[in-house]
Protein backbone atom coordinates (compact mmCIF):
# COMPACT_ATOMS: atom_id res chain seq x y z
CA UNK A 1 0.00 0.00 0.00
CA UNK A 2 1.31 3.30 -1.37
CA UNK A 3 1.16 5.98 1.35
CA UNK A 4 1.96 9.84 1.35
CA UNK A 5 5.12 9.30 3.03
CA UNK A 6 5.91 6.71 0.30
CA UNK A 7 5.04 9.68 -2.25
CA UNK A 8 7.06 12.31 -0.01
CA UNK A 9 10.39 10.83 -0.08
CA UNK A 10 10.01 10.27 -3.68
CA UNK A 11 9.89 13.83 -4.08
CA UNK A 12 12.56 14.29 -1.45
CA UNK A 13 14.76 12.09 -3.37
CA UNK A 14 14.31 13.34 -6.55
CA UNK A 15 14.67 17.00 -5.19
CA UNK A 16 18.31 15.82 -4.16
CA UNK A 17 19.04 14.30 -7.00
CA UNK A 18 18.69 17.28 -8.84
CA UNK A 19 20.16 19.65 -6.20
CA UNK A 20 23.45 17.30 -6.72
CA UNK A 21 23.30 17.36 -10.52
CA UNK A 22 23.03 21.23 -10.79
CA UNK A 23 25.88 21.50 -8.69
CA UNK A 24 28.50 19.18 -10.21
CA UNK A 25 27.29 18.75 -13.93
CA UNK A 26 29.45 20.24 -15.93
CA UNK A 27 27.64 20.31 -19.28
CA UNK A 28 25.18 23.55 -19.32
CA UNK A 29 21.88 21.48 -20.95
CA UNK A 30 22.16 18.85 -18.60
CA UNK A 31 22.44 21.53 -15.67
CA UNK A 32 19.10 22.78 -17.14
CA UNK A 33 17.80 19.27 -17.33
CA UNK A 34 18.26 19.30 -12.93
CA UNK A 35 16.88 22.24 -12.67
CA UNK A 36 13.43 20.99 -14.53
CA UNK A 37 14.39 17.78 -12.29
CA UNK A 38 13.90 19.62 -9.22
CA UNK A 39 11.11 21.73 -10.09
CA UNK A 40 9.06 18.67 -11.19
CA UNK A 41 10.13 16.82 -7.83
CA UNK A 42 8.33 20.01 -5.93
CA UNK A 43 5.64 19.38 -8.28
CA UNK A 44 5.11 15.98 -6.93
CA UNK A 45 5.06 17.28 -3.01
CA UNK A 46 2.59 19.94 -3.91
CA UNK A 47 0.14 16.78 -5.59
CA UNK A 48 0.74 14.60 -2.49
CA UNK A 49 -0.37 17.22 0.21
CA UNK A 50 -3.11 18.45 -2.04
CA UNK A 51 -4.83 14.89 -2.54
CA UNK A 52 -4.22 14.29 1.38
CA UNK A 53 -5.64 17.56 2.21
CA UNK A 54 -8.39 17.63 0.20
CA UNK A 55 -7.28 21.18 -1.28
CA UNK A 56 -6.98 22.39 -4.36
CA UNK A 57 -4.28 24.98 -3.75
CA UNK A 58 -1.55 22.22 -4.43
CA UNK A 59 -3.21 21.79 -7.72
CA UNK A 60 -3.27 25.39 -8.25
CA UNK A 61 0.06 25.93 -7.43
CA UNK A 62 1.44 23.05 -9.72
CA UNK A 63 -0.02 24.85 -12.71
CA UNK A 64 2.02 27.81 -11.72
CA UNK A 65 4.94 26.13 -11.51
CA UNK A 66 4.87 24.40 -14.82
CA UNK A 67 4.27 27.70 -16.50
CA UNK A 68 7.05 29.41 -14.66
CA UNK A 69 9.41 26.14 -15.33
CA UNK A 70 8.31 27.36 -19.37
CA UNK A 71 9.56 30.73 -19.25
CA UNK A 72 12.50 29.43 -17.40
CA UNK A 73 13.62 27.28 -19.94
CA UNK A 74 13.02 29.24 -22.55
CA UNK A 75 15.03 32.44 -21.17
CA UNK A 76 17.73 30.35 -19.87
CA UNK A 77 17.98 28.57 -23.30
CA UNK A 78 18.32 31.97 -25.25
CA UNK A 79 20.66 32.67 -22.81
CA UNK A 80 22.57 29.51 -23.33
CA UNK A 81 22.53 30.23 -27.57
CA UNK A 82 24.00 33.72 -26.88
CA UNK A 83 26.78 32.40 -24.95
CA UNK A 84 27.43 29.73 -27.70
CA UNK A 85 27.68 31.77 -30.46
CA UNK A 86 30.62 33.46 -28.60
CA UNK A 87 32.81 30.99 -26.83
CA UNK A 88 31.38 27.67 -28.59
CA UNK A 89 31.81 26.27 -25.66
CA UNK A 90 28.53 24.44 -22.94
CA UNK A 91 31.45 23.50 -20.42
CA UNK A 92 30.45 25.42 -17.37
CA UNK A 93 34.66 25.19 -15.93
CA UNK A 94 35.04 27.51 -18.96
CA UNK A 95 32.63 29.65 -17.89
CA UNK A 96 35.60 31.94 -15.78
CA UNK A 97 36.33 34.96 -17.39
CA UNK A 98 34.31 37.02 -14.64
CA UNK A 99 37.00 37.30 -11.64
CA UNK A 100 39.12 39.87 -9.97
CA UNK B 1 -24.60 20.87 -6.86
CA UNK B 2 -21.67 23.37 -5.66
CA UNK B 3 -21.89 26.85 -6.72
CA UNK B 4 -19.59 28.72 -8.15
CA UNK B 5 -18.32 31.67 -6.81
CA UNK B 6 -16.98 34.78 -8.23
CA UNK B 7 -14.50 36.22 -5.74
CA UNK B 8 -14.67 40.51 -5.28
CA UNK B 9 -12.35 41.86 -7.42
CA UNK B 10 -10.98 45.18 -7.03
CA UNK B 11 -9.16 46.51 -10.22
CA UNK B 12 -8.21 49.89 -8.50
CA UNK B 13 -5.58 48.26 -6.31
CA UNK B 14 -3.46 46.99 -9.03
CA UNK B 15 -3.72 50.06 -10.40
CA UNK B 16 -0.08 50.62 -10.85
CA UNK B 17 0.38 47.24 -11.89
CA UNK B 18 -1.53 47.67 -14.64
CA UNK B 19 -0.16 50.96 -15.85
CA UNK B 20 3.55 49.15 -15.76
CA UNK B 21 2.44 45.88 -17.58
CA UNK B 22 0.90 48.15 -20.49
CA UNK B 23 3.45 50.46 -20.70
CA UNK B 24 5.44 48.27 -21.04
CA UNK B 25 3.30 46.36 -23.75
CA UNK B 26 3.01 49.39 -25.13
CA UNK B 27 6.80 49.94 -25.47
CA UNK B 28 6.87 46.65 -27.11
CA UNK B 29 4.90 47.96 -29.58
CA UNK B 30 6.04 51.48 -30.52
CA UNK B 31 9.63 49.49 -30.97
CA UNK B 32 8.35 48.15 -33.72
CA UNK B 33 6.75 51.19 -35.37
CA UNK B 34 9.66 53.17 -34.94
CA UNK B 35 12.60 54.01 -37.15
CA UNK B 36 16.15 53.48 -35.18
CA UNK B 37 17.07 57.44 -35.06
CA UNK B 38 14.09 58.20 -33.33
CA UNK B 39 14.44 55.30 -30.67
CA UNK B 40 15.16 58.11 -27.69
CA UNK B 41 12.14 58.69 -26.65
CA UNK B 42 11.14 55.30 -25.85
CA UNK B 43 12.77 56.08 -22.40
CA UNK B 44 10.88 59.01 -22.21
CA UNK B 45 7.47 56.73 -22.56
CA UNK B 46 9.00 54.41 -20.14
CA UNK B 47 9.73 57.21 -17.41
CA UNK B 48 6.10 58.30 -17.99
CA UNK B 49 4.81 54.75 -16.97
CA UNK B 50 6.79 55.23 -13.90
CA UNK B 51 5.84 58.46 -12.90
CA UNK B 52 2.60 57.73 -13.19
CA UNK B 53 2.65 54.57 -11.54
CA UNK B 54 4.24 56.14 -8.86
CA UNK B 55 1.54 58.94 -8.24
CA UNK B 56 -1.13 56.46 -8.78
CA UNK B 57 1.28 54.42 -5.66
CA UNK B 58 1.03 57.72 -3.13
CA UNK B 59 -2.23 58.13 -3.56
CA UNK B 60 -2.78 54.51 -2.01
CA UNK B 61 -0.91 55.53 0.86
CA UNK B 62 -3.33 55.72 4.06
CA UNK B 63 -5.15 52.83 3.49
CA UNK B 64 -5.37 48.99 3.43
CA UNK B 65 -7.60 46.66 1.81
CA UNK B 66 -7.69 42.69 1.14
CA UNK B 67 -8.26 41.47 -2.74
CA UNK B 68 -8.33 38.89 -5.26
CA UNK B 69 -9.80 36.61 -1.95
CA UNK B 70 -6.66 37.13 0.24
CA UNK B 71 -4.04 36.84 -2.47
CA UNK B 72 -3.25 40.38 -2.62
CA UNK B 73 -2.62 42.94 0.18
CA UNK B 74 -2.45 46.86 -0.62
CA UNK B 75 -1.64 48.55 2.86
CA UNK B 76 1.52 51.09 3.63
CA UNK B 77 3.95 48.65 3.87
CA UNK B 78 3.16 47.71 0.73
CA UNK B 79 3.36 51.34 -0.29
CA UNK B 80 6.55 52.63 0.75
CA UNK B 81 8.56 49.41 -1.11
CA UNK B 82 6.94 50.09 -3.77
CA UNK B 83 7.72 53.81 -3.80
CA UNK B 84 11.58 52.79 -3.63
CA UNK B 85 11.21 50.22 -6.15
CA UNK B 86 9.79 52.75 -8.57
CA UNK B 87 12.27 55.21 -7.65
CA UNK B 88 14.95 52.77 -8.16
CA UNK B 89 13.72 51.86 -12.09
CA UNK B 90 13.44 55.19 -12.78
CA UNK B 91 16.53 56.31 -11.98
CA UNK B 92 17.94 53.08 -13.85
CA UNK B 93 15.86 54.46 -16.80
CA UNK B 94 17.70 57.74 -16.81
CA UNK B 95 21.10 56.39 -16.70
CA UNK B 96 20.86 54.07 -19.22
CA UNK B 97 19.75 56.53 -21.81
CA UNK B 98 22.75 57.52 -23.04
CA UNK B 99 24.14 54.03 -22.13
CA UNK B 100 21.87 52.03 -24.80
CA UNK B 101 22.19 54.93 -27.51
CA UNK B 102 26.64 54.31 -26.85
CA UNK B 103 26.11 50.83 -26.80
CA UNK B 104 23.48 50.65 -29.69
CA UNK B 105 21.42 47.98 -28.42
CA UNK B 106 18.03 48.67 -29.06
CA UNK B 107 15.70 50.49 -26.70
CA UNK B 108 12.12 48.87 -26.57
CA UNK B 109 13.02 45.71 -25.04
CA UNK B 110 15.46 47.01 -22.58
CA UNK B 111 12.41 49.28 -21.10
CA UNK B 112 9.86 46.84 -21.14
CA UNK B 113 12.01 44.15 -19.28
CA UNK B 114 12.53 46.72 -16.97
CA UNK B 115 9.02 47.61 -16.01
CA UNK B 116 7.63 43.83 -16.13
CA UNK B 117 10.66 43.17 -13.39
CA UNK B 118 8.84 46.30 -11.41
CA UNK B 119 5.36 44.71 -11.72
CA UNK B 120 7.26 41.44 -10.47
CA UNK B 121 8.52 43.09 -7.83
CA UNK B 122 4.81 44.76 -6.96
CA UNK B 123 3.23 41.43 -7.13
CA UNK B 124 5.66 40.35 -4.52
CA UNK B 125 5.34 43.21 -2.00
CA UNK B 126 1.76 43.25 -1.91
CA UNK B 127 1.35 39.46 -1.82
CA UNK B 128 -0.71 37.92 0.99
CA UNK B 129 -0.73 34.17 -0.28
CA UNK B 130 2.99 32.26 -1.53
CA UNK B 131 1.38 32.21 -5.17
CA UNK B 132 1.44 35.43 -5.32
CA UNK B 133 4.98 36.03 -3.73
CA UNK B 134 6.22 33.19 -5.82
CA UNK B 135 4.73 34.46 -9.38
CA UNK B 136 6.30 37.80 -8.94
CA UNK B 137 9.28 37.04 -7.56
CA UNK B 138 9.65 34.50 -11.48
CA UNK B 139 8.30 37.51 -13.10
CA UNK B 140 11.27 39.68 -11.59
CA UNK B 141 13.64 37.30 -11.48
CA UNK B 142 13.22 36.15 -15.64
CA UNK B 143 12.98 39.71 -16.42
CA UNK B 144 16.20 40.19 -14.95
CA UNK B 145 18.16 37.26 -16.27
CA UNK B 146 17.53 38.46 -20.22
CA UNK B 147 18.50 41.91 -18.54
CA UNK B 148 21.76 40.67 -17.14
CA UNK B 149 22.37 39.36 -20.83
CA UNK B 150 21.26 42.38 -22.52
CA UNK B 151 24.63 42.87 -24.34
CA UNK B 152 24.65 39.67 -25.84
CA UNK B 153 27.53 40.32 -27.99
CA UNK B 154 29.35 40.76 -24.76
CA UNK B 155 31.23 37.73 -23.58
CA UNK B 156 31.28 38.92 -20.42
CA UNK B 157 27.10 40.02 -20.38
CA UNK B 158 26.74 36.13 -21.31
CA UNK B 159 28.55 34.96 -18.34
CA UNK B 160 26.93 36.67 -15.90
CA UNK B 161 23.85 36.02 -17.21
CA UNK B 162 24.52 32.04 -17.09
CA UNK B 163 25.57 32.42 -13.24
CA UNK B 164 22.31 34.42 -12.32
CA UNK B 165 19.94 32.03 -14.47
CA UNK B 166 21.24 28.91 -12.77
CA UNK B 167 21.67 29.88 -9.19
CA UNK B 168 18.65 31.99 -9.33
CA UNK B 169 16.82 28.65 -10.62
CA UNK B 170 18.30 26.98 -7.85
CA UNK B 171 17.16 29.58 -5.49
CA UNK B 172 13.42 29.25 -6.93
CA UNK B 173 13.60 25.62 -6.01
CA UNK B 174 14.63 26.18 -3.16
CA UNK B 175 12.33 28.49 -2.24
CA UNK B 176 9.27 26.12 -3.64
CA UNK B 177 9.77 23.80 -1.76
CA UNK B 178 9.81 25.29 1.37
CA UNK B 179 6.59 26.57 0.38
CA UNK B 180 5.66 23.14 -0.61
CA UNK B 181 6.44 21.83 2.84
CA UNK B 182 4.97 24.63 4.64
CA UNK B 183 1.81 24.01 2.40
CA UNK B 184 1.72 20.73 3.73
CA UNK B 185 2.21 21.28 7.15
CA UNK B 186 -0.62 23.82 7.48
CA UNK B 187 -3.16 23.27 4.47
CA UNK B 188 -2.98 26.99 3.04
CA UNK B 189 -0.65 29.12 1.27
CA UNK B 190 -2.34 31.80 2.93
CA UNK B 191 0.27 34.17 5.24
CA UNK B 192 -2.74 34.42 7.28
CA UNK B 193 -3.96 30.74 7.43
CA UNK B 194 -0.65 29.69 8.09
CA UNK B 195 0.01 32.16 11.03
CA UNK B 196 -3.75 30.86 12.50
CA UNK B 197 -2.56 27.16 12.31
CA UNK B 198 1.00 27.98 13.80
CA UNK B 199 -0.58 29.65 16.53
CA UNK B 200 -2.97 27.11 17.44
CA UNK B 201 -0.19 24.22 17.31
CA UNK B 202 -1.95 22.35 15.01
CA UNK B 203 0.71 22.22 12.12
CA UNK B 204 3.41 19.71 12.13
CA UNK B 205 5.84 21.44 13.61
CA UNK B 206 9.18 19.16 11.95
CA UNK B 207 8.13 20.18 8.58
CA UNK B 208 7.30 23.72 9.33
CA UNK B 209 11.16 23.93 10.66
CA UNK B 210 12.39 22.05 7.01
CA UNK B 211 10.07 24.50 5.28
CA UNK B 212 11.08 27.59 7.03
CA UNK B 213 14.90 26.67 6.60
CA UNK B 214 14.47 26.47 2.33
CA UNK B 215 12.88 29.84 2.55
CA UNK B 216 15.60 31.15 4.11
CA UNK B 217 17.86 29.90 1.66
CA UNK B 218 15.72 31.09 -1.20
CA UNK B 219 15.23 34.41 0.30
CA UNK B 220 18.69 34.47 1.26
CA UNK B 221 19.97 33.69 -2.51
CA UNK B 222 18.19 36.47 -3.74
CA UNK B 223 19.62 39.26 -1.14
CA UNK B 224 22.60 38.03 -1.78
CA UNK B 225 23.23 37.13 1.93
CA UNK B 226 26.60 34.87 2.62
CA UNK B 227 26.92 31.82 2.63
CA UNK B 228 24.68 32.42 -0.79
CA UNK B 229 26.22 35.08 -1.86
CA UNK B 230 28.47 33.73 -4.76
CA UNK B 231 26.72 34.57 -7.74
CA UNK B 232 26.42 38.37 -6.95
CA UNK B 233 30.05 39.51 -7.75
CA UNK B 234 30.19 37.35 -10.68
CA UNK B 235 26.07 38.79 -12.05
CA UNK B 236 27.24 42.39 -10.78
CA UNK B 237 30.75 42.35 -12.95
CA UNK B 238 29.28 40.99 -16.09
CA UNK B 239 25.84 42.68 -16.41
CA UNK B 240 25.82 46.06 -18.33
CA UNK B 241 26.22 49.08 -15.55
CA UNK B 242 22.61 50.14 -15.22
CA UNK B 243 21.14 47.11 -15.08
CA UNK B 244 23.36 46.45 -12.24
CA UNK B 245 22.64 49.82 -10.95
CA UNK B 246 18.82 48.52 -11.30
CA UNK B 247 19.92 44.59 -9.68
CA UNK B 248 20.79 46.25 -6.48
CA UNK B 249 18.15 48.41 -5.55
CA UNK B 250 14.55 47.58 -6.57
CA UNK B 251 14.81 43.62 -6.69
CA UNK B 252 16.65 43.61 -3.59
CA UNK B 253 13.89 45.70 -1.55
CA UNK B 254 11.07 43.83 -3.22
CA UNK B 255 13.01 40.47 -1.57
CA UNK B 256 13.60 42.05 1.46
CA UNK B 257 9.77 43.15 1.93
CA UNK B 258 8.29 39.41 1.11
CA UNK B 259 10.82 38.52 3.18
CA UNK B 260 9.65 40.48 5.77
CA UNK B 261 6.15 39.87 5.11
CA UNK B 262 6.45 36.37 4.87
CA UNK B 263 8.35 36.06 8.59
CA UNK B 264 6.10 38.79 10.39
CA UNK B 265 2.41 36.94 9.00
CA UNK B 266 3.14 33.78 9.00
CA UNK B 267 6.18 32.56 11.14
CA UNK B 268 5.53 35.22 14.01
CA UNK B 269 5.25 33.04 16.46
CA UNK B 270 8.61 30.84 15.83
CA UNK B 271 10.42 34.16 16.31
CA UNK B 272 12.59 32.59 19.46
CA UNK B 273 14.02 30.13 16.81
CA UNK B 274 14.80 32.01 13.60
CA UNK B 275 16.32 35.52 15.88
CA UNK B 276 19.32 33.42 16.20
CA UNK B 277 19.70 32.08 12.35
CA UNK B 278 19.26 36.16 11.44
CA UNK B 279 21.95 36.99 13.85
CA UNK B 280 24.43 34.78 12.35
CA UNK B 281 23.56 35.32 8.60
CA UNK B 282 23.70 38.94 9.34
CA UNK B 283 27.00 38.58 10.70
CA UNK B 284 28.17 36.94 8.38
CA UNK B 285 27.00 38.86 5.68
CA UNK B 286 28.56 41.79 6.21
CA UNK B 287 31.79 40.37 7.75
CA UNK B 288 32.35 38.50 4.75
CA UNK B 289 30.86 40.99 2.05
CA UNK B 290 33.19 43.80 3.67
CA UNK B 291 36.38 41.33 3.87
CA UNK B 292 36.07 40.33 0.49
CA UNK B 293 35.65 43.92 -0.93
CA UNK B 294 38.97 45.00 0.53
CA UNK B 295 41.05 42.60 -2.18
CA UNK B 296 38.97 43.34 -5.60
CA UNK B 297 40.44 45.47 -8.30
CA UNK B 298 37.47 45.79 -10.03
CA UNK B 299 34.96 48.47 -9.01
CA UNK B 300 31.82 46.76 -10.08
CA UNK B 301 33.13 43.85 -8.13
CA UNK B 302 33.83 45.77 -5.13
CA UNK B 303 30.32 47.71 -5.18
CA UNK B 304 29.17 43.95 -5.68
CA UNK B 305 31.09 42.94 -2.03
CA UNK B 306 29.67 46.44 -0.31
CA UNK B 307 26.04 45.70 -1.47
CA UNK B 308 26.39 42.10 0.18
CA UNK B 309 27.75 43.80 3.43
CA UNK B 310 24.81 46.54 3.17
CA UNK B 311 22.23 43.71 2.59
CA UNK B 312 24.09 42.39 6.23
CA UNK B 313 23.39 45.67 7.61
CA UNK B 314 19.83 45.36 6.76
CA UNK B 315 19.92 41.90 8.29
CA UNK B 316 20.03 43.39 11.57
CA UNK B 317 16.72 44.42 11.29
CA UNK B 318 14.98 41.08 10.82
CA UNK B 319 17.34 40.00 14.32
CA UNK B 320 14.80 42.64 16.24
CA UNK B 321 12.04 40.94 15.14
CA UNK B 322 9.83 44.17 15.98
CA UNK B 323 8.46 47.18 14.32
CA UNK B 324 11.26 49.39 14.94
CA UNK B 325 13.23 47.17 13.47
CA UNK B 326 11.37 47.00 10.37
CA UNK B 327 10.86 50.87 9.88
CA UNK B 328 14.90 50.87 10.08
CA UNK B 329 15.09 48.55 7.44
CA UNK B 330 12.62 50.17 5.36
CA UNK B 331 13.92 53.67 5.96
CA UNK B 332 17.87 52.10 4.93
CA UNK B 333 16.31 50.61 1.86
CA UNK B 334 15.39 54.15 0.82
CA UNK B 335 18.67 55.71 1.63
CA UNK B 336 20.39 52.81 -0.13
CA UNK B 337 18.42 53.14 -3.54
CA UNK B 338 19.43 56.80 -3.61
CA UNK B 339 22.88 56.60 -2.95
CA UNK B 340 23.97 53.26 -4.98
CA UNK B 341 22.12 54.00 -7.77
CA UNK B 342 24.13 57.06 -8.00
CA UNK B 343 27.38 55.25 -7.79
CA UNK B 344 26.64 53.23 -10.65
CA UNK B 345 25.47 56.14 -12.33
CA UNK B 346 29.19 57.48 -12.28
CA UNK B 347 30.26 53.84 -13.23
CA UNK B 348 28.52 54.16 -16.58
CA UNK B 349 30.11 57.41 -16.95
CA UNK B 350 33.34 56.23 -16.69
CA UNK B 351 33.06 53.02 -17.93
CA UNK B 352 33.06 54.77 -21.42
CA UNK B 353 32.12 52.37 -24.47
CA UNK B 354 32.14 48.51 -24.43
CA UNK B 355 32.67 49.38 -20.27
CA UNK B 356 35.92 48.62 -20.82
CA UNK B 357 37.13 51.34 -17.66
CA UNK B 358 36.14 49.68 -14.72
CA UNK B 359 39.10 48.77 -12.96
CA UNK B 360 40.44 51.08 -9.87
CA UNK B 361 43.43 52.68 -12.25
CA UNK B 362 40.32 54.10 -14.59
CA UNK B 363 39.87 56.75 -11.66
CA UNK B 364 43.08 57.60 -11.97
CA UNK B 365 42.90 61.83 -11.66
CA UNK B 366 39.31 61.96 -12.16
CA UNK B 367 38.91 64.29 -9.39
CA UNK B 368 41.13 66.69 -11.35
CA UNK B 369 39.84 66.17 -14.88
CA UNK B 370 36.46 65.92 -13.92
CA UNK B 371 35.88 67.82 -10.62
CA UNK B 372 31.86 67.75 -10.66
CA UNK B 373 31.92 64.03 -11.23
CA UNK B 374 34.48 63.52 -8.70
CA UNK B 375 32.69 65.28 -5.86
CA UNK B 376 29.47 63.61 -6.76
CA UNK B 377 31.49 60.18 -6.45
CA UNK B 378 32.96 61.36 -2.95
CA UNK B 379 29.63 62.53 -1.61
CA UNK B 380 28.11 59.03 -2.29
CA UNK B 381 31.05 57.30 -1.21
CA UNK B 382 30.61 59.23 2.13
CA UNK B 383 27.18 57.98 2.08
CA UNK B 384 27.89 54.56 1.81
CA UNK B 385 30.45 54.63 4.97
CA UNK B 386 28.05 56.23 6.93
CA UNK B 387 29.95 59.50 7.64
CA UNK B 388 27.51 62.41 9.15
CA UNK B 389 25.97 64.25 7.75
CA UNK B 390 24.87 61.70 5.00
CA UNK B 391 21.94 59.82 4.68
CA UNK B 392 23.64 56.73 4.90
CA UNK B 393 24.88 57.68 8.52
CA UNK B 394 21.03 58.08 9.89
CA UNK B 395 20.31 54.70 7.99
CA UNK B 396 22.86 53.35 9.92
CA UNK B 397 22.27 54.73 12.86
CA UNK B 398 18.18 54.04 12.93
CA UNK B 399 19.09 50.18 11.59
CA UNK B 400 21.68 50.11 14.78
CA UNK B 401 19.54 51.69 17.41
CA UNK B 402 16.97 49.14 16.87
CA UNK B 403 19.04 46.14 17.12
CA UNK B 404 20.69 47.78 20.73
CA UNK B 405 16.65 48.68 22.38
CA UNK B 406 16.97 44.73 21.90
CA UNK B 407 19.91 44.13 23.68
CA UNK B 408 21.76 42.83 20.80
CA UNK B 409 25.03 44.57 22.06
CA UNK B 410 27.48 42.34 20.57
CA UNK B 411 25.71 42.45 16.83
CA UNK B 412 26.15 46.46 16.93
CA UNK B 413 29.72 46.06 18.25
CA UNK B 414 30.33 43.79 14.89
CA UNK B 415 28.49 45.78 12.47
CA UNK B 416 30.05 48.81 13.95
CA UNK B 417 34.04 47.06 13.28
CA UNK B 418 32.29 46.44 9.95
CA UNK B 419 31.74 49.95 9.45
CA UNK B 420 35.07 50.79 10.01
CA UNK B 421 36.69 47.79 7.99
CA UNK B 422 34.56 49.20 4.90
CA UNK B 423 36.00 52.89 5.21
CA UNK B 424 39.18 51.07 3.62
CA UNK B 425 38.06 50.26 0.30
CA UNK B 426 35.72 53.14 -0.02
CA UNK B 427 38.06 55.81 1.25
CA UNK B 428 41.04 53.48 -1.18
CA UNK B 429 38.69 54.38 -4.63
CA UNK B 430 38.63 58.24 -3.36
CA UNK B 431 42.84 58.36 -2.94
CA UNK B 432 42.91 56.91 -6.19
CA UNK B 433 41.15 59.69 -7.80
CA UNK B 434 43.03 62.28 -5.98
CA UNK B 435 45.47 61.36 -4.65
CA UNK B 436 47.89 59.22 -7.32
CA UNK B 437 49.82 60.51 -10.39
CA UNK B 438 48.04 61.12 -13.51
CA UNK B 439 48.55 58.87 -16.30
CA UNK B 440 49.57 59.80 -19.61
CA UNK B 441 47.27 57.83 -21.91
CA UNK B 442 44.56 59.86 -23.66
CA UNK B 443 41.21 58.78 -22.88
CA UNK B 444 37.69 59.70 -24.90
CA UNK B 445 36.30 62.09 -23.10
CA UNK B 446 33.56 61.43 -20.73
CA UNK B 447 29.88 62.04 -22.23
CA UNK B 448 27.57 63.51 -19.60
CA UNK B 449 23.68 63.73 -20.80
CA UNK B 450 21.04 65.81 -19.52
CA UNK B 451 19.13 62.75 -18.17
CA UNK B 452 22.26 61.49 -16.22
CA UNK B 453 22.86 64.61 -14.64
CA UNK B 454 19.40 64.29 -13.74
CA UNK B 455 20.13 60.86 -12.15
CA UNK B 456 22.99 62.40 -10.16
CA UNK B 457 21.41 65.53 -8.94
CA UNK B 458 18.16 62.84 -7.70
CA UNK B 459 20.69 60.69 -5.83
CA UNK B 460 23.01 63.44 -4.25
CA UNK B 461 19.58 65.30 -2.94
CA UNK B 462 18.31 61.83 -1.49
CA UNK B 463 21.96 61.13 0.05
CA UNK B 464 22.21 64.39 1.67
CA UNK B 465 18.78 65.92 2.54
CA UNK B 466 17.97 62.53 4.42
CA UNK B 467 20.84 62.89 6.07
CA UNK B 468 19.91 66.17 7.10
CA UNK B 469 16.25 66.45 7.37
CA UNK B 470 15.47 62.67 8.08
CA UNK B 471 12.46 63.06 9.97
CA UNK B 472 9.68 63.21 7.55
CA UNK B 473 10.62 60.24 6.19
CA UNK B 474 11.05 57.93 9.36
CA UNK B 475 8.10 59.20 10.30
CA UNK B 476 6.65 57.54 7.02
CA UNK B 477 8.88 55.00 7.44
CA UNK B 478 7.01 53.91 10.57
CA UNK B 479 3.79 54.72 9.68
CA UNK B 480 4.34 51.98 7.09
CA UNK B 481 5.74 49.74 9.57
CA UNK B 482 2.68 48.45 11.57
CA UNK B 483 2.29 45.37 10.15
CA UNK B 484 -0.56 43.73 11.94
Amino acid sequence: MLTVNHYLALSGILFVIGTVGVLSKRNIIVVMMCIELMLNAVNLTFITFANYLNDMTGHLFVFMVMAVAGAEAVVGLAIVVALFRNRETLNIDKLNILKN
Amino acid sequence: MKQLVIPDVSLGAVGPEIVLVVTAILLLLLEVFTARKEKGYLAYTALGGVLLASAMTANMNGYTEMNFSGMYVVDNFASFFKLVCLLGTGMTILVSVTYTINEGISNGEYYALLLFATSGMFFMISGSDMVTIFMGLEVMSISLYALAGYTRNREKSNEAALKYFVLGALASAFLLYGIALIYGATGSTKLAIIGDSLRTGIANYHLIIIGAALLVVGFGFKISAVPFHMWAPDVYQGAPAPVTAFMSSGPKAATFAAFLRVFNEALPSMQADWWQIFWILSVMTMTVGNIMALRQTDVKRMLAYSSIAHAGYILMGFTTGDWFGVSAILFYMLVYTFMNIGVFAVVTIVARKNEEKTTFEDYTGLGYKHPIIGVTLVVLLFSLIGIPPTAGFVGKFYIFMSALQQGYVWLVIIAVVNSVISVFYYLRLTIVMYMTEETTEALPSLSLSPSLVTALIISIYGSLWLGVMPSSYITFAQAASLIP
